[in-house]
């Protein structure tokens, strides 16, 4: 709450980071520690980074603006909101053995990747080898966003060459 | 940033811990958790710091933006050639097992190539959106 809240940008950057690195230990107790991994270097590590580079190109607070109540988005918000909750009750709970999720693709991938894969690893198996192609996506898409940004942003020399000034603001895209 | 010898003295201390650490995830990520992509990340990390402490001219020294924007492309481009590489030899595209004789050895193999692929790309990728933040001025 208090990140929507707040005007100083440095302090909404900070407690971004803070929620990252709570969400890292919380993945680490559901024990998924390569989310948590990923979670606490990206989220906590370089967003917090780049949001800070932004901050120092651009301004540190934000430009007040008068508040106006709009009942009809908040109507929209709660009917969408009452209608998430109502679906997660169909959601099997936390760690049920017979949730679909469970009996269909997991015990193959837990009896069988093993033998056929040859690695004790099953995440980096699944990911890098029953998905394979996703994998491949996923290099992809984060090799956009660099491309993106070097749009967007010019070439990372130092002061050097003269961009297209234009470009002050958020780059195209962050990294997933 | 000579002022703090704390902190100096501390990161370069952590700088080549935060690297090796970064090295273990990606070449032990068949037996422990992690891979390229948290690899990749923590690279990057170790460069910001390196980047915080002695400047942003110093690590272009040691990774210039070119090699950066370069290594981002060779990432994928080499992730895409173990699956052509498969196609080659008779397989589905990404189909490991056809790389080498036994099937374990030819999956181990692809993995540990296209994981070596993703990590390249997200820390070149990691380090290319760096600079360009880092390196831009307000007055330009």
């Amino acid at each position: 709450m208090a990140i929507v809240r707040i005007r100083s940008l440095l302090a909404v950057t900070m407690l971004t980071g803070i929620y990252s690195l709570v969400v890292a230990v919380l993945f680490v107790l559901m024990d998924a520690p390569d989310v948590a991994l990923t979670e606490a270097a990206v989220g906590a590590g370089l967003m917090v980074i780049l949001m800070l580079g932004t901050i120092a190109l651009t301004t540190r607070e934000e430009r007040p603006h008068r508040m106006r109540h709009n009942l009809m988005a908040l109507l929209v918000v709660a009917v969408t909101g009452a209608a998430l909750i109502y679906a997660t009750l169909d959601m099997p709970r936390f760690g049920d053995p017979e949730a679909p999720a469970h009996v269909h693709l997991s015990p193959r991938f837990t009896q069988e990747s093993p033998e056929e894969i040859g690695i004790p690893n099953m995440v980096t198996s699944v990911l890098a080898s029953y998905r394979g192609i996703d994998t491949l996506g996923e290099a992809v898409v984060v090799f956009a966003a660099a491309v993106g940004v070097l749009l967007v942003l010019g070439s990372g020399a130092v002061r050097g060459r003269k961009t297209s000034g234009r470009s002050r603001g958020e780059g195209g895209d962050q990294a997933p | 940033m000579n002022r703090y010898i704390v902190l100096r003295v501390i990161s370069s201390l952590m700088i080549p811990i935060i690297l090796i650490y970064a090295f273990y995830i990606q070449f032990h990520g068949e037996y422990s958790p992690g891979g390229g992509f948290q690899a990749g990340i923590v690279f990057t990390a170790a460069f910001v710091v390196y980047t915080l402490l002695y400047g942003l001219e110093a690590a272009q020294r040691a990774i210039p933006p070119e090699a950066a924007h370069a290594l981002s492309a060779i990432g994928v481009l080499l992730f895409a050639a173990f699956g052509f590489a498969t196609m080659l030899l008779g397989g589905n595209f990404l189909e490991y097992k056809v790389l080498l004789p036994n099937d374990q050895a030819g999956e181990t193999f692809g993995i540990i190539g296209i994981e070596l692929g993703v990590g390249i790309t997200v820390a070149a990728v990691g380090l290319t959106l760096f600079y360009s933040f880092a390196g831009r001025r307000t007055g330009e």
